[in-house]
């Protein structure tokens, strides 16, 4: 056989634990049974801010089955505040908080009386008995309110948790000698990310030992571990979080939530087990939403469409909490960071404030911050292409960054490595017929109907390295870490710091590790989600899983090789490297020749090391780490198209084609990686077409249940056309680059473009999003109109 | 307040005959789950939109969350535990497995009982009647594409083992 | 989410259960499909004392039909319906706008009877039932009356029906089979709620009276006299202008401007479908 056939990078191998959860066998928290597990609910503030006068809690305490009712006082009792503070970003303020709120709620769905029962409904019964004496005060919900009312925390003194701005070149002189300048003003709708399994924790409390041991639908089991040590002062050592089966994350289970660590501290405060499982309503109410930005963006153009300059101002607005530990700058830094990042653009100004305003906390969501810069540089350049009477795509391909043009260091102050703008955009028109397409919409047009195409074009950020995180104060690590062992029967057990919510990350460990160690992929065993049997690391963030995770899993098995074959060189008085391993055996580097099975070099590491020469210690479990030590960020892109066709009656914008070309680098397994970009993509288009938590001018939540919030459903998508373009990553051993979130980064931006060249003859444009049929059916009347302004609005700067 | 009201259900679930004494106002997709440790029912909404904690009562597929346990007193249901243990979604849970159709993998037993309703009445399903049957159940990771590929893939196993 | 307590009753015959509705009046829920009314007491929008589950009452069930009308019981679920070869043949407009109900899985549960006392102002059944000109057959210990679908709806999700009335079915006029009808609607996705719908029911030997319904729009489902006067005419256009006066006047919010374009077009569509 082979080397080429029996590698197991590169094939499309089965995620072991999927056999599980298709015979509905799943192990999610709350499917996890705890003898006499108390339920804890959580009274939630009506108000957007309010004052809490008083509360009446002695009715609710009266029904038999409660076991707790305690207030936001009596939890703050049992920890330390946090505050949601990014040292990397200078100047940032960010309010503590607690878990629960104490005197005042400042968003719709904030913690302010904590019930726990023998079981949710009672709890629940027990809700309805709260009182509370509300002196409700002025809230804030949109952008703009915050930025003018007065502070929400007073020791702030305004709302503005951050103000920066980034600068590169002469814009003003950029923008002076250009010949055409357009400028627009886009909004995007906060989202959520729906994981199905709603935010669920099972907490344990051990007095005698002083000891927490935690199952929670997190992706950051390590982090956790750190903070539910430090906030509640317990030793770290003695505290434990398991993260079992995850039904979903996408970064909404990346964070330290307050009801979560308040169900820590029932458990403290009852000595029974504490459960919480968030129901739907809820979730929606104090999940991490996203995307709430309101960003007003200039692109200026020479002549032949090469864009002179690039300025925007982002304001941006995170709840009333910067989410904690991470803080919620993450999108707006990257908003700054990355739009227009493909192309060269000599002169640049981006400003990006952050705002506090009286809605729940904002912070990672799949794609952070990426959505919005390709939005917002994507747009652009149609407009432009437009407006100059170019083709938008020759308008990409003269400026974007070239392939092999080495380091690149952005208008957005990043190091973008290694880019493949130029194959991407090969790779995604080999599939596509432009020329076919433009004939076919111009046809519809005759016949009153309207069909758009859309480009968009990205560059990722992701594997995120120690600059980032290092430099915050935050308990939050860019290594991850892997244990590997040779189990006496010659099989192998990884532990992974890396964590897996559905992605696969732990059956790319298997595949890497198997040909690190040289054993067939169904001999490993891979265990992640577990802050005791695993090694530190960062868990699931930052599409790290394929690149760092698996890195650490290489090292550690490749390890775990040297000290089998050294091993195997002293039973067989041979030098190791005269040797090599292949799917469990040990054969001559010569020959080929079968010497030993790695079972035997197992058997006799852990039972028989009497027949070893004597002095000789087997090491058959080893740990390595792997962190991208100076490397802020991975870098990668990808671009996009989609066409769609409105039906201008009804404002309904319909998805027709939607195909992806993505750099991830070396293929670990082909089927995962295309399912992560197809999912990723869903995502997005929900964000482009339904997607949209929907608050009042004073904070309070519109969007209550999934009746209201509406996600994608299969009748809605079409199917998604993934290409790849595979060029190693020089950083780590096997070069994959992680494809998690490239699908959401590049998908609205895409509908958006196609969604305006589809009403362009009509003379009508939107650039808000969700693209929701009352915001089509608007702009289609305002353009009906006003043609005449509506055009030259498009030409404006001309 | 008026005390726990209880009442006792007797019923079939997955060819067993259980009874138990339940509180009138807990659902069905509660009394799987917890008092019968059925969890691979899934409870994603309790609002009856997520399609999560799909079964089927009396042969036909419902939200177990949109009943209470009294109401199936006397019926028979089927879960996923119950399918599978039948042999009766194999060839499905096979293409799934095979086409990686889940991630996270909460959505997939009720995906599985929907996509089985499916493929009782409709021999050779298009990819739009497939799109069409899943639009009752959400799913946040897959984007749904290898779902329809792994439905399909089952229907023409399905009909070639005939 | 989990209902408020409750007692739970599962009466075996109508007489006991309106005996039991009698008895606690306003304190009680009827629970028939329950697809509707459990998300509401989940979330504790609801809160009845008393549940009467009348799904054990076979008399509610079935679907029979004499030389007039059609007449369903009203825990006829919808799925039965769509099965319904007395449905196709003489009320198919019925069986084309339950395919646009929600999903095959809340159509197992779902009723007729459910649905028309919820009175969903976006909901498809109470808009075909007004569209047919149906009637509505309520009993109560005190006896059976039968109320034209015209004053059946007062309002946001209120009806005519008396807190010791139960709906027990609903008698549809058989349409001609020479009559023609339109049904169309817009969801943001498959299987949603209406954003408005339009039905044209065009005068025929069972109900002489074009009818025209509005959906999704307002607090109730409405009859158009706008469009009722158009039918079978030549349109022009103040008919559409009046269209939207009389959806400006349903709807008392920011998306009347949305929904007077929506239904226009709905309405256009619908015309020209029966042209």
């Amino acid at each position: 056989m082979s080397a080429a056939t029996d590698q197991e990078v590169g094939r499309s191998r089965v995620r072991p634990r999927a056999r599980r959860l298709v015979a509905g066998r799943g192990r999610y928290t709350d499917d996890i049974a705890a003898p006499r597990a108390v339920h804890v609910a959580f009274y939630r503030s009506p108000h957007p801010h309010a004052r809490i006068k008083a509360l009446e809690l002695s009715a609710a305490r009266a029904i038999p089955g409660v076991v707790l009712v305690a207030s936001g006082a009596d939890i703050a009792r049992h920890c330390k505040p946090f505050a949601g503070v990014h040292r990397l970003f200078i100047g940032m303020k960010a309010a503590d908080q607690l878990p629960v709120a104490v005197d005042r709620a400042c968003w719709q769905g904030e913690p302010v009386v904590v019930v726990a029962a023998e079981t949710r409904a009672i709890a629940e019964d027990a809700l309805d008995l709260i009182e509370v004496d509300w002196e409700p005060l002025e809230g804030f919900g949109t952008p703009e309110g915050a930025l003018a009312g007065p502070a929400i925390h007073e020791q702030l003194g305004d709302n503005i948790g951050f103000d920066g701005i980034t600068t590169t070149g002469d814009v003003a002189t950029a923008i002076a000698g250009a010949a055409v300048v357009v400028e627009d003003t886009f909004r995007f709708g906060r989202h959520t990310g729906v994981c199905l399994e709603a935010r669920s924790i099972l907490a344990v409390y051990d007095p005698q030992e002083q000891s927490l041991v935690v199952h929670e639908s997190h992706q950051c089991p390590a982090q956790q571990q750190a903070i539910f040590a430090d906030l509640m002062g317990l030793p770290e050592h003695r505290v434990r979080v398991i993260c079992p089966d995850v039904g979903g994350a996408f970064g909404i289970k990346q964070q330290l939530y307050g009801d979560e660590l308040a169900t820590c501290i029932v458990a403290k405060m009852t000595g029974r087990p504490a459960l919480f499982v968030a129901d739907r309503v809820e979730s929606f109410a104090s999940d991490i939403h996203a995307r709430e930005h309101v960003v007003k963006a200039r692109m200026a153009f020479a002549h032949d469409g090469s864009i002179l300059a690039l300025t925007l101002d982002d304001l941006f607005a995170v709840g009333a909490y910067s989410q904690y530990p991470r803080s919620s700058i993450g999108e707006a830094s990257h908003v700054a960071r990355l739009t227009g990042a493909p192309y060269r653009i000599p002169a640049y100004q981006a400003r990006v404030r952050m705002v506090y305003q009286n809605k729940p906390p904002v912070g990672h969501y799949r794609a952070v911050g990426h959505p919005i810069a390709c939005a917002v540089g994507e747009s652009l350049i149609d407009q432009g292409a437009r407006a100059l009477g170019l083709d938008p795509i020759a308008v990409r391909r003269l400026n974007q960054i070239r392939d092999g043009s080495g380091p690149h260091a952005s208008h957005g102050a990043a190091v973008l490595e290694g880019l493949t703008l130029d194959a991407c955009l090969d790779r995604l028109l080999a599939g596509f017929d432009v020329t076919d397409f433009r004939r076919e919409q111009a046809a519809a047009r005759q016949r009153g109907s309207l069909l758009g195409l859309g480009i968009a074009s990205f560059v990722e950020l992701a594997g995120t390295g120690a600059p980032y995180y290092g430099e915050s104060g935050a308990p939050v690590t860019a290594q991850e870490a892997c244990l590997v062992r040779l189990e006496p029967s010659g099989h192998v057990r990884c532990q992974a710091s890396a964590t897996d919510q559905g992605q696969g990350t732990d059956t790319a460990i298997g595949q890497a590790v198997a040909d690190a160690v040289g054993v067939a992929f169904d001999d490993v065993e891979v265990v992640s989600g577990d802050s005791a049997a695993c090694p530190p690391g960062g868990g699931a963030w930052a599409s790290r899983g394929a690149s760092a995770g698996v890195e650490a899993a290489v090292r550690a098995g490749r390890a775990l090789r040297a000290e089998i074959l050294r091993l195997a060189g002293l039973i067989l008085q041979r030098k190791p490297e005269q040797m090599y391993v292949r799917r469990g055996v040990i054969r001559d580097a010569v020959t080929g020749a079968e010497l030993i099975t790695i079972r035997e070099v197992a058997v006799i590491g852990h039972y028989r090391q009497h027949l070893l020469p004597p002095g000789t210690q087997p090491d058959l479990s080893l740990v390595r780490s792997y962190v991208p030590q100076n490397q802020a960020f991975l870098t990668t892109n990808g671009i996009q198209l989609a066409t769609v066709s409105i039906d201008p009656g009804l404002g309904e914008v319909r998805l027709l084609r939607h195909r992806v070309a993505h750099d991830s680098g070396t293929v670990i397994n082909p089927q995962l990686l295309d399912e992560q970009i197809r999912g990723g993509v869903v995502q997005g288009l929900g964000a482009a077409l339904f997607e949209e938590i929907r608050y009042g001018e004073d904070g309070t939540l519109g969007t209550g249940t999934l009746m209201d919030y509406l996600v994608p459903l299969a009748t809605e998508i079409p199917d998604i056309e993934v290409v790849h373009v595979t060029t190693a990553d020089p950083s780590t051993t096997l070069g994959a680059k992680g494809a998690g979130e490239a699908g959401t980064a590049g998908a609205a931006a895409a509908v958006l473009n196609a969604v305006n060249d589809a009403l362009a003859p009509l003379g009508a444009r939107v650039s808000a999003l969700p693209l929701t049929p009352e915001r089509v059916l608007a702009a289609i009347a305002a353009a009906s109109s006003v043609p005449a302004e509506a055009l030259s609005r498009q030409k404006a700067g001309t | 307040m008026s005390s726990e009201a209880e009442i006792l259900v007797r019923l079939t679930v997955n060819g067993a005959v259980v009874a138990r004494h339940v509180p009138v106002r807990r659902s069905l997709a509660d009394f799987l789950r917890h008092d019968l440790g059925l969890t691979g029912t899934h409870v994603g909404c309790e609002h009856g939109v997520c399609g999560a904690c799909t079964i089927r009562l009396d042969g036909e597929i419902v939200r177990s969350c949109l009943l209470l346990a009294a109401q199936a007193d006397g019926a028979a249901v089927e879960t996923v535990e119950g399918l599978t243990e039948s042999g009766e979604i194999a060839a499905l849970q096979q293409a799934f497995l095979a086409r990686n159709a889940l991630q996270c993998g909460f959505c997939t037993p009720g995906m599985l009982v929907t996509a089985a309703d499916l493929l009782r009445t409709t021999t050779t399903p298009t990819r739009e009647e497939i799109r069409g049957a899943i639009s009752a159940n959400y799913c946040r990771c897959t984007g749904y594409h290898a779902i329809v590929d792994a439905i399909e893939t089952a229907a023409t196993s399905r009909t070639g083992d005939r | 989410m989990k209902p408020a307590r409750f007692n739970y009753h599962r009466p075996g015959n109508l007489p006991d259960a309106l005996a039991l509705l009698a008895e606690h009046g306003g304190a009680a829920r009827v629970l028939a499909g329950g697809q509707s009314l459990m998300p509401l007491m989940a979330m504790r929008l609801t809160r009845p004392e008393e549940l009467i589950d009348i799904n054990r009452i076979d008399e509610l069930k079935g679907i029979t039909a004499d030389d007039t009308a059609v007449t369903i019981g009203a825990l006829t679920r919808y799925t039965e319906i769509l099965r319904s070869e007395v449905i196709a043949a003489a009320v198919p407009l019925l069986a084309e706008a339950i395919r646009h109900v929600a999903h095959h899985a809340i159509r197992n549960r779902g009723t007729i009877g459910g649905s028309l006392a919820l009175a969903d102002p976006s909901a498809e059944t109470p808009a075909v039932c007004l569209a047919l000109a149906a009637r509505v057959i309520a009993r109560s210990a005190a006896g059976e009356r039968e109320i034209p679908i015209d004053s059946f709806f007062h309002g946001l999700m209120a009806t005519e029906l008396a807190e010791d009335e139960i709906l027990v079915g609903v008698r549809i006029p058989k349409r001609a089979a020479s009559a023609r009808h339109a049904f169309l609607e817009f969801a943001r996705r498959r299987g949603d709620f209406a954003q408005a719908g339009v039905i044209l029911a065009p005068g025929h030997t069972g109900v002489p009276e074009n009818r025209a319904v509005v959906f999704g729009v307002g607090a109730t489902a409405w009859r158009s006299s706008a469009l009722e006067g158009a039918m079978g005419r030549n349109i022009a256009d103040d008919v559409y202008a009046a269209l939207r006066l009389e959806v400006a006047a349903a709807v008392e919010d920011e998306t009347a401007d949305y929904k007077a374009r929506i239904v226009t077009t709905l309405a256009e569509r619908a015309m020209a479908r029966l042209a």
